[in-house]
């Protein structure tokens, strides 16, 4: 029964839009969904770290979708949602909050819907993609978490921005 | 129950048994005369045994169990305490540390390596040596007189004329019903025969077994009838394998050709019926037809009869007499972890970092009820919240004590380090500490064990002469390292000191010239001179050591305790001594932070650091020669600008703010917007996202429930100061 079930939780996926188009991401590492609320700026960081959260007294990141994958940015809406992704790296928990532009539904999308990812023509990077879903001859692009929120790799930013650089720039 | 959180607690139990062992130990080299010094060892070495038992960590026993007995042969006084024996205990307390580690980490069906056990050989065979000298008295002191000596000798001469067939040990063992609930596994002792010996017949005595709906399954009903092929002949042996069942079994145990009249004793003490017992014992062959004829003769019986009172009913006091030591102390051990027990609990860690949190959001939320009071200007409520935040203020403090942990202890395991280190060295060293009841955060404590052991090893290989050096410069032998911790306005205060030679101020600035860190012609002061040792790479030892001497090290240090938003300093006088002190914050939870907006954001800047805040005009105008400086009563400031830093807009005023901050010995103004005053504030870490972010170092949450970032004053001093080079 356990398995059946998780197997069940397996194939469930929470749907949103960005700027028009459907994405989803497996339901076990949704934490929650909050509405968009104040989000404080962090200084010398990437476009699409939008800044720091309060979630009840824990600071979490958020982080733009829309700029991540470069596309079009829509206003903040009353729609407008964070969703909580809980990731696992090095053995800690991280939390991250995402925006999306409007949280959709819940779809149990079963393995034999999902195809894999095209190698051309989506309108963002294939690794960010884990597959495509078909769900009333609609497609939505079941993304890659790990990969669209590697942390490691989202914390390097430092590369392009060092302090110094950064610094020496601003005063020049 | 989860099998993990009770390794845990093997874990931490082992820990602390082996680091009180430790201490005992380098007493007992100071006062070889202590006996409770070694009936603590040898508790802790029996206890370990014991908990490593229930694991089934079988090469712990093992090895504890051998060490157990020298321990036990040290409190007859067999061997004397010297330097030498000190030196093989510690390195089996070691060895268990290493065998430990090994075990709890292992995978499931690891082999243990063959180093180990060849180890664990090899120290039980030095250790032995100190024993051999008076090995053939003690036995001889230790035997009971009876069935030991009736072993010791050629069978047919001393066996006793009632003495049964059966070359086998036998050992009867009845299990106290709630010997599970007491934690113990009957199996694992039965199991742990075979390391003795060969069990040849082993007979379940279920007859106390209820009927199946009666059953409990927390009970045991079982009892064991064994007969055992031992390798050894003295019953200690065999007996001290049941040890931990004392209290939870009835064990008789019969050597050899024991006599008969012993088991018809026994058998009648037993809850089973004589012919029940009878028949089980000839059923394993225990018992011969003709050894029960010996019995029911009523010659024999006649002397069982007789010799009731003497005879067995010895043999069977003597089990008990066999431990009077362990006997006394058990209560003792008892009401000692009764009173500790009074005084202290132990708690997970975790849930004191949550209650901390939690009191960290009450600080937040009395911030903002405050907030509120002002706002609406209502007197009856300010009067409230200003109570009720004095109620927080005093809960936060008294949270934050729950943390506070003795440094002493962490002192005293340098005792050992010092102790090794110098004997490598052929140094002569005291350890003295001093200010070991101050109290620090658990987390500081922790993080603070790695630099102080880097500093007192370098005092040691550095710091301090040899003795015939120290002779020649009219100082005593013996060199001394000093541990000293004090509070010092809101910091805590860890100095290490030596009165060895001093560094070289000569020296170190050579070296410091030679590797491009100074010019000759600029002037440093002591102080400079010093701090070059925190270079990386820099050392000024000829020859490299395995203690220290590479040049890593004091850079580590600095590193670490930076790391920890405290800082590190040197004081030496050449031919006295060297202070290396290290002074850290409080706490790491919660700090007084001062608010200053840069553009629309706040920022907080811990408050320890401002010295404190200037109206400068026209700053640029002021600026020295073009680069950033500003002239601060005549002494030049290098500021930074964190709009133009922060790419926040500039407010272009007239007149600017210029908070002056200080870490350790460098100062900097920071030009920010606009001063909102004091704040307690609660750090929160920003994420490992942020781990490569420099400029912030974490970020809190304020009354409105806003998040503001927490400046990282000694990188944006370092900045401030650079940037006019570069």
């Amino acid at each position: 029964m356990d398995s059946e079930m998780d197997q069940q939780e397996e194939s469930q996926y929470l749907t949103f839009k960005i700027n028009q188009d459907y994405f989803a991401i497996n339901i076990l590492v949704v934490k929650e969904i909050i509405e968009y609320g104040k989000i404080t700026r962090v200084p010398m960081t990437p476009n699409f770290i939008k800044g720091v959260y309060n979630l009840r007294g824990h600071v979490v990141p958020v982080i733009s979708l829309a700029s991540r994958f470069a596309l079009p940015i829509q206003e903040i809406t009353k729609l407008t949602c964070i969703v909580i992704v809980e990731l696992e790296v090095e053995k800690e928990k991280h939390s991250i909050g995402v925006i999306v532009d409007e949280v959709d539904e819940v779809l149990n999308i079963p393995p034999e819907q999902i195809e894999p990812p095209p190698t051309f023509g989506a309108k963002i990077r294939p690794e960010y993609i884990r597959g495509m879903g078909k769900v009333n001859k609609r497609f939505i692009i079941l993304l890659n978490v790990p990969k669209v929120l590697d942390i490691i790799e989202l914390s390097n930013f430092k590369k392009h921005l060092t302090l110094g650089n950064e610094g020496d720039k601003a005063e020049k | 129950m989860n099998l993990e959180s009770v390794k845990q607690t093997f874990l931490l139990e082992s820990e602390e048994l082996l680091t009180g062992m430790e201490e005992y130990l380098l007493q007992l080299e100071k006062d070889p005369e202590n006996e409770e010094g070694v009936n603590a060892i040898f508790r802790a070495v029996h206890t370990i045994k014991g908990s490593s038992g229930m694991f089934g960590y079988d090469n712990i026993v093992h090895f504890t169990h051998t060490l157990e007995t020298m321990m036990d042969r040290l409190r007859q006084k067999e061997a004397v305490v010297t330097p030498d024996l000190i030196a093989t205990l510690l390195k089996c307390h070691d060895h268990i540390e290493t065998l430990i580690e090994f075990d709890t980490t292992a995978q499931e069906g690891q082999e243990v390596p063959e180093e180990y056990s060849q180890r664990g050989q090899e120290l039980l065979a030095e250790l032995s040596i100190f024993f051999q000298g008076s090995q053939q008295s003690v036995t001889a002191k230790k035997e009971e007189p009876k069935n030991t000596a009736q072993n010791k000798t050629v069978e047919p001469v001393q066996r006793p004329t009632n003495g049964i067939q059966s070359p086998y040990w036998h050992i009867s063992l009845r299990f106290a019903p709630s010997v599970l609930a007491d934690g113990l596994d009957p199996f694992s002792f039965i199991h742990y025969l075979k390391n003795i010996g060969d069990i040849k017949n082993l007979y379940p005595v279920h007859d106390s077994l209820p009927d199946a709906d009666l059953f409990n399954p927390e009970i045991f009903y079982l009892g064991f009838e064994i007969d055992l092929d031992a390798q050894t002949d003295d019953e200690q042996t065999v007996r001290s394998v049941f040890e931990f069942l004392e209290e939870d079994a009835t064990i008789h145990i019969f050597p050899p050709h024991s006599a008969i009249t012993l088991y018809e004793k026994v058998i009648q003490k037993l809850p089973e019926s004589r012919e029940r017992l009878t028949g089980i014992l000839m059923e394993m062959g225990t018992l011969a037809p003709s050894d029960l004829e010996q019995v029911s003769s009523p010659a024999v019986a006649a002397i069982a009869e007789n010799s009731e009172s003497e005879e067995p009913e010895a043999e069977i006091r003597q089990s008990t007499r066999e431990h009077p030591e362990e006997k006394k102390e058990v209560p003792a051990k008892i009401s000692g972890k009764e009173e500790q027990s009074k005084k202290f609990i132990r708690i997970e860690a975790a849930k004191l970092d949550l209650l901390i949190n939690l009191v960290g959001e009450l600080v937040i939320t009395g911030a903002n009820i405050s907030q509120i009071a002002k706002r609406e200007n209502n007197s009856a409520m300010l009067e409230a919240a200003s109570s009720m935040e004095r109620l927080i203020e005093e809960l936060r403090d008294n949270v934050m004590n729950i943390r506070m942990v003795q440094i002493g202890e962490t002192f005293r395991k340098f005792e050992r380090t010092v102790r090794d280190t110098s004997r490598d060295l052929k140094k002569e060293v005291e350890l003295l500490v001093k200010g070991g009841e101050t109290e620090l955060d658990k987390n500081l404590i922790d993080n603070i064990n790695d630099p102080l052991m880097h500093l007192i090893r370098n005092s040691l290989d550095h710091g301090l002469e040899n003795p015939e050096d120290r002779e020649a410069a009219g100082k005593p032998r013996k060199g001394t390292i000093l541990l000293n911790a004090f509070h010092d306005t809101g910091s805590i205060v860890i100095e290490v000191r030596d009165d060895g030679k001093g560094l070289d101020k000569e020296k170190i600035l050579a070296k410091a010239v030679e590797r491009g860190l100074a010019t000759q012609a600029q002037f440093y002061s002591d102080s400079d001179i010093y701090h070059f040792i925190f270079e990386p790479g820099f050392s000024t030892a000829e020859k490299v050591t395995n203690i220290s001497g590479r040049g890593v090290g004091m850079d580590v240090v600095r590193r670490n305790i930076e790391a920890l938003r405290g800082t590190v300093d040197v004081d030496s006088t050449k031919g006295k001594g060297t202070i290396i002190s290290i002074r850290l914050p409080l706490t790491l939870a919660i700090i007084d932070g001062f608010i200053v907006t840069v553009g629309d954001a706040k920022y907080v800047i811990p408050l320890d650091m401002v010295t404190e805040a200037v109206e400068v005009k026209d700053i640029e105008k002021n600026s020295e020669r073009g680069g950033n400086f500003i002239s601060l009563r005549g002494e030049l400031l290098p500021y930074l600008r964190l709009n133009t830093f922060f790419r926040e807009k500039n407010m272009g005023r007239e007149q600017e703010n210029v908070i002056v901050v200080t870490y350790g010995q460098q100062k900097a103004g920071l030009v920010v917007d606009d001063l909102l005053g004091e704040s307690q504030t609660v750090i929160k870490p920003l994420g490992k996202i942020f781990d490569q972010l420099h400029g912030i170092s974490g970020a809190t949450i304020m009354g409105n429930g806003d998040v503001a970032l927490i400046l990282d004053i000694p990188r944006l001093i370092e900045h401030a100061i650079n940037q006019q080079y570069g």
